[in-house]
């Protein structure tokens, strides 16, 4: 496979979301708003770039029976790396994810693709490969995001072009659903071959 | 592919993996920590200084009846003061800090930290109308709902209600520290 196709295929035919259908709990959770969605799903990309990449360095010297322990340390690591930095540097939007940043240490789309992809490729691979699902995870929590703050309150990215309140249920989790279930019936019709 | 797992080769390899993770942590949290201090130092200064009124002049933290409160002073005189308050809201705990004039009427509010469920509660911090009221606010302190004076956030009375009692509880705070100091 192409280099470039290591990163691209994490957006349609590897997607996180749609076609793998990993992570829920942060995509239903984080997608308020399209900057919330977007924000997540960066903080994502940084952890699954980096955990990749370190643990296709470490894999071959890792024992089998031990081998989920260490690659659990490795990426509880970078994230609270990423989030002693977060607090740090951009305190706002660390307030507005708080408790889902921690969480990124349970997403399964991390361990997932330590697991599928970088304990048995190169350094190099393993972080296009992380790249490309990161992507992919960003671009699926954005559009979800746009979609619920659109209907829930009326703008885009904070602009606002319908006055008024907009449907409420669409900020709250059965809208979160229904976006993602829909969204997902799409994706499978159109996109996914 | 992986090493044969022996009981040595597993211990040395966890070992060693989380003396370097914890190596990583301790650098990233020794470089961070002054600029966590300050942009949380920065954020309460902000607040403080948005509910007080200009040109005062701003004490340190002090602590009285389980309030933290800062007071402003203007030539020795006692202005108004700045009160952490605390209430429980719809999603958790909701932390205000209350400006609060030397007469008991509150100047302006700021919100610290909340859990309120976004898109409702959690306009809080950014509705127009609910966020003005405040300003020099007169009047009974409880949503109109309970027959005060208070405009409560389109669906969202638990968290307007904490809001409001947060408010109260730091303007009851004021009265009496005002009031001790008269007798």
């Amino acid at each position: 496979m192409s280099k470039l196709g290591l990163i691209t295929k994490g957006f349609i035919k590897d997607n996180p979301t749609f076609a793998l259908v990993l992570g829920m709990c942060p995509t239903l959770a984080t997608t308020t708003s399209a900057m919330n969605g977007m924000e997540m799903g960066l903080a994502t990309l940084f952890v699954l770039v980096l955990s990749n990449m370190a643990i296709s360095a470490l894999a071959p010297i890792v024992p089998d029976k031990v081998h989920i322990p260490v690659y659990i340390v490795v990426i509880a690591t970078f994230v609270t790396v990423l989030q002693l930095l977060m607090q740090a540097f951009v305190p706002a939007v660390y307030s507005t994810l708080g408790l889902f940043i921690p969480l990124i240490v349970v997403n399964c789309i991390v361990l997932g693709r330590a697991e599928a992809y970088a304990n048995k490729n190169t350094v190099f691979d393993s972080a296009l490969d992380g790249l490309g699902i990161g992507i992919g995870f960003t671009l699926s929590l954005t559009v979800i995001g746009i979609i619920r703050e659109i209907l829930g309150s009326g703008s885009v990215f904070g602009c606002k072009f319908i006055p008024g309140d907009g449907i409420l249920a669409f900020v709250m989790a059965p809208g979160a659903f229904m976006v993602l279930g829909y969204l997902m019936v799409l994706f499978n019709k159109y996109l996914k071959k | 592919m992986a090493a044969q797992s022996t009981l040595r080769n597993m211990v040395l390899c966890l070992t060693c993996v989380c003396l370097v993770c914890s190596a990583i942590l301790g650098v990233v949290y020794a470089v961070t920590l002054d600029p966590i201090a300050e942009a949380s130092a920065k954020a309460l200064k902000e607040s403080i200084g948005q509910v007080l009124p200009e040109g005062g002049e701003i004490s340190d933290a002090m602590q009285a009846e389980g309030f933290d409160y800062y007071v402003s002073t203007k030539e020795g005189e006692t202005v108004a003061y700045a009160v952490k308050s605390t209430s429980v809201g719809f999603g958790g705990p909701l932390t205000l800090m209350v400006g609060v004039l030397a007469d008991g009427t509150v100047f302006n509010t700021s919100v610290l930290s909340h859990s309120e469920t976004p898109g409702l509660g959690a306009k809080c911090t950014s509705d127009e109308a609910f966020m003005s009221q405040w300003r020099g606010f007169r009047g009974q302190l409880k949503v109109k709902k309970d027959g005060g004076d208070v405009d409560a956030i389109t669906a969202s009375t638990i968290t307007s209600r904490a809001y409001t009692l947060a408010v109260s509880n730091a303007v009851e705070f004021v009265k009496n520290m005002e009031g001790a100091k008269n007798e």
